[in-house]
């Protein structure tokens, strides 16, 4: 029997801050929830089941938050799941909720992604010190720097790509009334006068911390065609793949987990030339470097070339093959949406409903996330057509 | 509906009072892989899709399943998700991957060291944060504010209670793994003195550390025929959640055992391994599953004998399959609770076939 | 530390510590409010009942609740449990009781504690009063606890008509975390840390891939099974990648700038993090050979932290063939 087909009903994102004081927890939840229940012209009574993501509950300080927030979820008397896979977690959480449709047991989920970060202070909730080891670096930023100076090394790529991705994405966040940062002044040459952080990263090359989240509705195809919606996304695959965070010669730069999750979904979505196949990408970019870095890692162009397509300006709105077009994680970084975040806008893509940073026409779309140290994965590619 | 016949193939544990190892878990989780590619006959390239459930907080850190990857040699990659939740909700995931028609085949895991914290005092981070938190609410408290309102409305009896603890721990004699057992009657439970009023010691599951796994395949996978049969088919899985709010729930009650119990079927089992870290809970989880009389209920010994969190409720349902395996039942269900008070259930009934 | 030597792992206490900061919303902003002025609120769901504290969104119409009205300071016990063993910041640090207690006006039943000396003064039924803190600032623990009234006491405190006001609504709260664990290093780990306490650096080597790990691990992260034969490594190698620090953070022991470096023991298959020093941060490259430098032997303990940093040994940079598979 093959795997019922399920699309993305109904979109819900947060205005994206640094401090969200003006709500709770569950008040920045249901900001979300509520905007895509009315995005799929829907109420709880419609819904089935509920997923939960998020990054570390230490964020936070609650232990498992979906137990106290059940009833504010409107998941009371229903099934309610919380996924947790480190940065990964938003898509992963959206393709759980996609597989209780796919699978057919449920008509429609509500899936929701959060992170209240302004409750306490990532750095710290990332690094508490564990007995016998020295901490050495500093938050994420420290963790990923090196690799980030390893590829360039491979690539010989020239030392302003990380600086221009920054300025591009830093543009678009400004076509995005949800995004977290908005600086109409930044260009390459502010980024890259920005103070070095972690060298070879700057300031501007890094994310922001955020209070925010995001919510999809996913219904079958029965759902659909019950509904007033005619212009859902379409799921035509969906991926998940791990690998350990630290084994002798792994490479960190090109992780194998990434390469093969993005083989399998292109092989499962019928895509043989993803750079021309593809209309758009949100791919979760938290260091400007990572979007050379993945461009390679998902197969968009051969091994050392990722920094030439930034460079010629492919990655750009209007280019080959727009990349964060929503402002991506550098502009707005709410941890455990974050992930959830980029499936999000591939999904409005393909919807038609990204506003002024809709790619024209966008037919299929790629929604990426990864975690932990560059070894979870989980990717998604939405269609405006039912897959063939 | 779910449309594809999946089993329980294979299960292993571990449980013992106090871990002396790093709360990754990675020590016990490495023998327990081993023990079940024993028992199956296969290896790690037969499995499709791993999924595990843990908690940062009963571990102290941030991304404590990462470690946990490591058991597994997970180069190359594999296909993995994890829960912050028990484990019995790791192997619903899995269960729905394998009705989509993609795999066949996952192996699913659960961990905790309980121990390396103030297990009751941390649970009180799974309240409410604003109103109930700061309190430092325990779970032993909590477990009592509940008792106490079944003991005063007639529900039951200090006698019923100590017939469950004093049953569980006998019945745990034959099992291994149990961190609490050995013959005991009525008599010797109501002699113990009370120690959180209504609850006495034995009312209360010990805090335990520990892991398990379970194994979950189809007709249709490769390494089926290696099973010489040995195989629980899941014939019902379901799971739901109530509200948090001790103050607007009937605290004897637990509609979403009900709700779970009736949609899996529970209700023409024969036997249960119900997830009741306290002696009352068991009680109320077999009025609302529709227990009977009749229905061999914790054949293990349950939670009362050992409880390591997060992998408990898997526990549950690995014990109810190794009966049917056994042919000491034909048809029977694990439950696995999470949250205060019974808040969030879950019930996989499983049967054999010849 | 003789004792330390004898469990099969080496334990050391952790804390997870941090005052999270808390923003309301609308509805526990009320609430809070109410407490600070000594007054406890409760929220009017759909169906008229009243509930405290008020839920921020109704069960049954999932609206926000938008009606907060007064509730009565004193109650009715409907349940309770006797907390023989206070654990840390409950609100009493003596045996006492926690309670459901449905305050007069409310028709749901809010969790406190009540202090009384023994489970023989705590009976359901009975009726008791909020006893306000000394100084109240807009939290759950305004409410220090609740006491006993005198059995004499008519039912039915005196109920305030509607919420008073405040100039200044309370819209957060701070909560303070802290857990205390007890953090134990897995066998494999604490082998190397005894090691590092004799001055040595302990590898192992997976039974089944060869690959020498240095920390040993639990399980060779490719092969799933524990790394096992002992390889002693000599305290210099090669640097693969590296960062420079210059972002100053909580706990951190050095002045920026400084190098974060993957080191490559010789011998090792795998690099691990440490600090480049005794050298201009800039001057760090890429297969620069290092060299351990020991911290005074008397300093030593069971951690990584007996190797200060490392420093450059001099050596000619090793060949980019010798350490790429490692970046």
């Amino acid at each position: 029997m093959p795997k019922t087909l399920a699309a993305v009903m109904g979109v819900g994102q947060t205005h994206h801050r640094a401090k969200r004081e003006d709500v709770s927890i569950a008040g920045l939840m249901r900001e979300a929830i509520d905007r895509a229940l009315e995005d799929a012209q829907l109420t709880f009574d419609d819904i089935d089941a509920v997923v939960v993501g998020k990054a570390p509950d230490l964020f936070e300080g609650v232990m498992m938050p979906e137990l106290y927030l059940a009833e504010s979820l409107g998941a009371v008397g229903k099934p309610l799941l919380r996924v947790h896979t480190a940065g990964s977690v938003g898509g992963s959480t959206a393709i759980v909720a996609a597989s209780l449709v796919e699978a057919g047991l449920h008509e429609r989920v509500l899936t929701v992604a959060f992170e209240k970060q302004s409750e306490s202070n990532a750095m710290w909730a990332l690094s508490i010190p564990v007995p016998f080891i020295m901490p050495v670096h500093a938050g994420a930023g420290g963790y990923f720097a090196p690799h980030v100076r390893s590829y360039i090394r491979r690539s010989g790529a020239p030392t302003h790509i990380g600086a221009m991705v920054a300025a591009k994405d830093r543009q678009n966040a400004l076509k995005n009334p949800y995004a977290h940062l908005r600086n109409d002044k930044t260009t390459v040459d502010t980024v890259l006068a920005s103070q070095m952080l972690w060298d070879p990263i700057r300031f501007d090359e890094t994310c922001p911390s955020s209070d925010g989240a995001c919510a999809l509705v996913i219904g079958s195809e029965a759902a659909v065609e019950a509904s007033a919606i005619t212009n859902p996304a379409w799921i035509h695959g969906t991926v998940m793949r791990s690998e350990p965070t630290t084994a002798a010669e792994r490479d960190q730069v090109n992780p194998q987990a990434g390469r093969e999750a993005a083989a399998k979904l292109w092989k499962q979505t019928g895509i043989t030339n993803p750079y021309d196949e593809i209309d758009c990408a949100e791919i979760y970019v938290p260091f400007s470097w990572f979007e050379p870095m993945w461009l390679e890692n998902l197969g968009f162009v051969p091994e050392g070339e990722g920094w030439q397509a930034t460079e010629r300006g492919a990655t750009a709105l209007d280019g080959d093959l727009p990349v964060n077009m929503s402002g991506g994680v550098l502009s707005s970084n709410p941890i455990g949406a974050s992930g959830m975040l980029r499936f999000a806008e591939a999904a409005l893509q393909v919807m038609g409903e990204a506003g002024e940073h809709q790619v024209a026409g966008a037919k299929k779309a790629l929604g990426h996330a990864y975690g932990g140290g560059s070894q979870f994965f989980s990717m998604w590619v939405v269609g405006s057509e039912k897959p063939s | 509906m779910a449309v594809r016949d999946v089993a329980v193939v294979g299960f292993a544990q571990r449980q013992m009072k106090e871990m002396d190892g790093s709360p990754t878990c990675v020590e016990i989780l490495v023998p327990i892989f081993a023990e079940l590619f024993e028992q199956t006959g296969w290896t790690k390239s037969d499995i499709d899709f791993w999924c595990s459930g843990s908690s940062d907080y009963l571990a102290g850190r941030s991304f404590s399943f990462v470690s946990a990857v490591d058991a597994i040699g997970a180069l190359p990659p594999v296909n993995e998700s994890h829960v912050e939740m028990d484990a019995a909700w790791a192997l619903y995931e899995a269960w729905v991957k394998i009705q989509i028609g993609e795999i066949d085949t996952a192996l699913v895991y659960g961990f905790g060291k309980s121990s390396a914290g103030v297990l009751r005092r941390t649970l009180a981070m799974q309240l409410d944060p604003y109103t109930m938190t700061p309190l430092w609410p325990d779970t032993v408290s909590i477990a009592g504010l509940q008792a106490r309102q079944g003991l005063e409305q007639g529900l039951w009896d200090e006698r019923a209670l100590a017939e469950v603890s004093s049953r569980s721990r006998t019945s745990a004699s034959d099992n291994e793994y149990a961190i609490r057992k050995g013959a005991t009657t009525v008599e010797d439970v109501l002699a113990e003195e009370v120690y959180a009023d209504p609850l006495r010691r034995s009312d209360c599951a010990p805090v335990s550390d520990g892991a398990a796994a379970i194994v979950l395949s189809t007709a249709e996978a490769p390494g089926f025929d290696k099973l010489s049969g040995r195989a629980a088919w899941i014939t019902g899985f379901e799971h739901r959640t109530d509200s948090i709010t001790l103050g607007t729930r009937d605290l004897t009650r637990s509609p979403s055992a009900a709700l779970a119990g009736s949609a899996a079927g529970s209700q023409d089992v024969d036997t249960a391994e119900l997830h009741a870290p306290f002696s009352h809970q068991e009680l109320i989880l077999r009025r609302e599953l529709g227990l009977g009389d009749d229905v061999t209920v914790n054949p293990s010994g349950g939670a009362l004998s050992g409880n390591p969190m997060f992998a408990s409720g898997l526990i549950r349902i690995g014990e109810a399959a190794r009966r049917i395996w056994s042919g000491e039942s034909s048809r029977a269900l694990g439950h696995a609770t999470s949250g205060p008070a019974l808040q969030q259930n879950l019930v996989c009934v499983m049967e054999g076939r010849s | 530390m003789t004792s330390v030597q004898e469990s099969r792992t080496l334990h050391a206490p952790m804390k997870v510590e941090f005052d999270y900061t808390r923003s309301l919303g609308p509805v526990l902003s009320q609430f809070m409010t109410g407490l600070r002025r000594r007054q406890v609120t409760g929220g009017v769901l759909s169906d008229g009942t009243v509930v405290v504290p008020p839920p921020e969104y109704d069960p049954t119409t999932h609206r926000a609740i938008s009606e907060i009205v007064a509730v009565g300071d004193e109650g009715v016990v409907r349940t309770w449990s006797w907390v023989a063993e206070p654990v840390m910041d409950q609100p009493l640090d003596k045996p006492f009781a926690f309670a459901l207690i449905q305050l007069d006006g409310a028709d749901a039943p809010l969790l406190h504690a009540v202090d009384v000396d023994s489970p023989a003064d705590m009976e359901t039924g009975m009726r008791v009063r909020v006893r306000w803190a000394e100084e109240t600032v807009g939290a759950i623990t305004d409410i220090a606890c609740f006491e006993p009234l005198p059995s004499s006491t008519d039912a039915g405190s005196e109920l305030p008509n509607e919420p008073g006001s405040d100039a200044e609504a309370v819209t957060g709260i701070v909560s303070p975390v802290r857990l205390a664990y007890d953090y134990a290093a897995s066998p494999e780990e604490s082998k190397f840390f005894r090691g590092l306490a004799e001055g040595r650096i302990l590898g192992q080597r997976c039974p089944s891939c060869h690959k020498v790990y240095v920390p040993p691990r639990g399980a060779c992260p490719v092969d799933g099974v524990p790394t096992t034969d002992e390889v002693e490594l000599p305290d210099k190698g090669t640097v693969t990648t590296y960062c420079i620090v210059n972002v100053p953070f909580l706990g951190q022991k050095i002045t920026p700038p400084y190098v974060s470096a993957y080191v490559l023991l010789d011998g090792a298959d795998i690099a691990f993090l440490h600090l480049i020093l005794d050298t201009e941060a800039d001057e760090v490259r890429m297969g620069m050979r290092v060299e351990a430098v020991w911290k005074p032997r008397d300093e030593w303990g069971t951690t990584i932290e007996n190797i200060s940093h490392f420093r450059p040994t001099g050596e000619p940079d090793a060949d980019y063939e010798t350490y790429k598979q490692h970046l």
